[in-house]
């Protein structure tokens, strides 16, 4: 950011003799150092960087606690401020729910290191068992189902992310599903998906992600003869919880000529999606025939599932989807999401909680008995505060059959120094210091891919013991406990009432 | 822990012989319940082997009710054995007015019905009864079903055999199921005793399901008016098996199989993975997360015994050609059946179902391992053949049709 520069300064030092003869004196001297620039263009943003290269640790930053001085400044031009990041709130519901269900006496606890435990959760349109039974019997088309990791790598495109993060979490995750076992998968976010990986094998830990802006499918289309492996499913985004019901956007500073090619677009211009898939006009349209044409250009063996932002009129896109035979889940995605760019208004104003608006997808699905049938998965906020196991199984026992985080990721597994006080905050313009959603080589060099995907591995092992360490004392091992809510609590009577959980105090 | 005993015997017996062995087993019971499943009846009801039986509990208001309503349908009453307390009841038990079993004749307009039209109206009958005394605690209803006698109460096992004198010559049945309940995360309720019984379907468990509210929104979601209750988390082990033999039309292997699916790896390995897996998504929520001890009787009368896949609750069987007991413990076991050949006993493990057909000649076990039949060939482990068994597509009707369960059969056997 050069928010501090070089300076040569003007040193004075005051001399005093021993003796009464002699008067003090000063003395003047120049030395090199560092100075803060003062222009609001070049305002500290507490990266930190200057910490990390001072070999004394002579400088730190400081945050500012007085009200944002820079206001000022900040929409000259008559521009209102981007950034990337997170909403910069810290507070967060999931936080403050506990889990309260403890097996005591009547029904041993299970041992988290030693029990077996079935971890893993459904990604695709599950069919009734009256119509499973029959359909097997008549042999007839059974929607595709992936059994995978409760917890996804949320979508992150190539082009908000460095090819250096890019590469390091797809390699973690084909290590946690090789080696490890884990069938982990990531989706690939607005971006398209590099060549090779789409001609590889690997091709089949990855959710491929389609919005309004169709970045990338070209790519995609063309490479559908020479996939070996289908792809693990196709989401369809229609908002995101950062900025809902506005598109996606890559600010002009990092479309450079990689991200433009794999893109299929000029360089070094801004690319803001639509807000609304343009050539579709309703729900029907939107949503059940762009379904029914994903499923059809991989023969209908992959799950196509829409991603919304949360909002108060999801159920009306869930009621849809329960009676579209071809939807495969819904993924819905809270306020608290993150991204590389948005609209300050945006991130800090719009959008639904998670908790809630997934609890009443969930139970509107229990009213109608299909509840197993379209798996909900829930993103925005989760491990906000570094709870990440915490968060996410009170969402698995509101309802959802899985999580998608990005956020904590960046975090744990590159080190993003954003925090839910406007820290850094600057994905948008590839400036990141530490290289994760930076597009400038002299940046994305100082993340090593292998460090990534080591770190990724990590968080993954953790979130699978502390999750076992949830479920364990609930006394549950044989399945994930989706909807298990007699197992939450929460000390606010509101929220208890609004969630349908124990108010526990 | 509850204590579980189940008996099935060619000769009729005393309900004593189930509240004996529960009494054996009393450490570890608190006495919080005992629940009775009497069926394959003998004594005085032996001669009313076609007509539906009432079972319950009801205060003098409650019988008039009982009574007005009943006519209301023109059902008719054929025998009743009404038990009056005259003393005071064991510590711990209320005092009640009538303990009813009653055998009606059907309404004549029945008659013309189809047996499944019928089985429904009788579940509705017995919900009815049940829902319209429970606000003054007036009439409480175990079953109403032919063939069937449920007895229930709060206290003691031995304390309340004795107190409602349940030695007497004209109750006898051949097969039995008996708990004595220890009250664990529920209150103490007569409806949250086991068994639990649903249109012939009667299973009764130890242990704790802590996988209970999910299953209980997925059965309730079903739509079957029959799938309440739930003042006992045991209640759901019931009406799955309900769903899994009425309504998908599937056996107990299956049974065995949706409630402690394989794990994802084993189905892998499994000959008929790929049927297993499909069963085991779809009925993902139906999945039980024990430890369980599952006891049960099929509307022909097979006793059987499924363990939950943790293995953490006992079960044994044993017994001899003509006479057989499962039992939560050994000693109950002894006390039953104490000349039985012990090296014969079977405990099955986390992949075992044991069952003992109407014949009563052997214990039969199945390994969830084990090859499902073939699809187009008459299924290899399944005895007897039952009439109208999923010819017709499943549809949200149903759970009205008459589908007797088999005891083994598979989702891919194709005809009976």
């Amino acid at each position: 950011m050069q928010a501090i520069e070089l300076g040569v300064h003007r040193k004075r030092v005051v001399q005093v003799g021993m003796g009464l003869t002699e008067k003090p004196g000063n003395v003047f001297g120049v030395y090199h150092g560092i100075r803060q620039r003062t222009e609001p263009a070049y305002a500290c943003i507490g990266c930190g960087m200057c910490d990390l290269v001072c070999p004394n640790h002579a400088i730190m930053p400081a945050h500012n606690d007085e009200r944002d001085k820079l206001r000022m400044h900040i929409n000259l031009g008559g521009e209102p401020r981007r950034r990337g990041g997170r909403r910069n709130d810290p507070r967060s519901l999931l936080d403050e729910i506990k889990f309260v269900r403890i097996s005591m006496l009547t029904d041993p606890a299970l041992d988290a290191g030693r029990h077996e435990f079935e971890l893993r959760t459904l990604l695709g349109r599950i069919l009734p068992p009256e119509a499973i039974v029959k359909v097997a019997r008549e042999n007839g088309w059974i929607p595709p189902v992936r059994e995978i990791y409760p917890l996804i790598v949320g979508s992150m495109s190539f082009g908000a992310l460095s090819p250096n993060m890019w590469e390091g979490l797809q390699m973690g995750v084909a290590y946690l599903n090789e080696e490890k076992g884990m069938p982990v998968r990531i989706c690939t976010g607005e971006g398209g998906c590099p060549p090779r990986l789409l001609r590889s094998r690997f091709l089949k830990y990855v959710i491929l992600q389609i919005a309004s802006g169709y970045f990338g499918w070209d790519e995609i289309i063309h490479a559908l003869p020479d996939m070996k492996e289908d792809p693990c499913a196709i989401e369809i985004k229609y908002g995101q919880g950062a900025k809902p019901g506005d598109g996606g956007l890559l600010m002009w500073y990092k479309v450079n000529k990689l991200i433009a090619a794999i893109r299929g677009v000029p360089p070094g211009v801004s690319l803001p999606s639509p807000p609304t898939h343009q050539t579709k006009y309703s729900i029907e349209e939107a949503i059940a025939k762009m379904i029914q044409s994903m499923s059809m250009a991989w023969g209908f063996r992959v799950p196509v599932y829409p991603k919304i932002s949360a909002t108060s009129t999801a159920l009306a896109v869930l009621n849809n989807l329960a009676r579209n035979p071809y939807a495969a889940a819904l993924a819905m995605d809270g306020e608290d999401g993150g991204t590389g760019a948005a609209y300050n208004v945006s991130m800090n104003h719009m959008g639904y909680p998670i908790a809630s608006n997934i609890r009443d997808a969930y139970l509107n699905l229990v009213k109608v008995g299909k509840q197993n049938e379209i798996p909900l998965f829930a993103g925005g906020g989760i491990g906000k505060n570094g709870n990440l196991a915490a968060n996410g199984a009170a969402l698995i026992m509101l309802g959802a059959s899985g999580i998608q985080v990005g956020k904590y990721l960046m975090q744990a597994a590159a080190g993003c120094l954003g925090s839910e006080t406007d820290r850094c905050n600057i994905c948008n313009i590839g400036l990141c210091p530490k290289g994760i959603t930076s597009q400038d080589p002299r940046l994305y060099r100082r993340l090593d891919p292998e460090k990534v995907a080591e770190r990724l591995v990590d968080v993954y092992m953790s979130f699978d013991t502390e999750l076992k360490k949830i479920v364990a004392p609930l006394g549950r091992s044989t399945s994930l406990p989706i909807g298990m809510s007699d197992a939450l609590g929460i000390a606010d009577r509101n929220a208890a009432e609004r969630l349908k959980i124990q108010y526990a105090v | 822990m509850c204590r579980l005993f189940a008996v099935t015997s060619n000769e009729a017996l005393s309900p004593m012989v189930a509240i004996s062995a529960l009494d054996v087993m009393k450490e570890g019971h608190d006495g919080s319940g005992v629940g009775l499943f009497l069926t394959d009846l003998g004594g005085d009801f032996e001669r009313f082997k076609g007509k539906p039986i009432l079972s319950g509990i009801f205060s003098h208001e409650g019988l008039k009710t009982l009574d007005r309503y009943m006519m209301g349908l023109d059902f008719m009453v054929k025998y009743e054995l009404l038990i009056r307390p005259t003393h005071e009841p064991p510590a711990g038990t209320p005092e009640r007015d009538n303990y009813v079993i009653r055998v009606y004749d059907y309404p004549p307009r029945w008659e013309e019905l189809s047996a499944d039209e019928r089985e429904y109206r009788l579940m509705m009958c017995q919900l009815t009864l049940r829902t319209m005394g429970e606000a003054d605690s007036s009439t409480k209803v175990f079953s109403f079903w032919p063939d069937v006698i449920m007895i229930k109460e709060v206290g003691d096992p031995m304390a309340i055999a004795e107190y409602l004198g349940l030695e007497r010559s004209d109750l006898r049945a051949r097969t039995m199921l008996s708990q004595g309940r220890q009250n664990t995360n529920y209150a103490i309720d007569i409806y949250a005793c086991h068994p639990f019984f649903i249109q012939g379907i009667a299973t009764m468990t130890n242990g704790e399901n802590t996988a209970f509210v999910p299953i209980r929104e997925f059965l309730t979601s079903r739509k079957n008016p029959g799938y309440t209750g739930y003042q006992s988390d045991s209640e759901v082990f019931t009406h799955i098996l309900h769903y899994t033999c009425r309504t998908l039309g599937l056996g107990l292997e299956m049974y065995k199989h949706i409630i402690t699916p394989l794990t994802d790896d084993e189905l892998e390995r499994h000959p008929d993975g790929r049927q297993l897996r499909l069963i085991k998504q779809s009925c993902r929520p139906l999945i039980i997360d024990g430890p369980n001890c599952v006891i049960g009787c099929l509307p022909d009368k097979t006793l059987f015994m499924v363990q939950d896949s943790k293995k953490l609750r006992p079960g044994v069987a044993g017994g001899t050609a003509g006479i057989f007991a499962f039992s939560s413990e050994m000693c109950g076991l002894d006390a039953a059946i104490p000349g039985r050949d012990k090296s014969r006993d079977f405990q099955p493990m986390k992949y075992d179902t044991v069952f003992v057909g109407p014949e009563r000649q052997e214990i039969e076990k199945w390994n969830q391992w084990e090859n499902l039949p073939h699809l187009h060939y008459p299924p290899k482990i399944c005895p007897g053949s039952f009439s109208g068994a999923r010819k017709s597509a499943p549809s949200a009707v149903a759970v009205r049709r008459s589908v007797p369960c088999r005891p083994l059969n598979s989702v891919c056997t194709g005809s009976a």
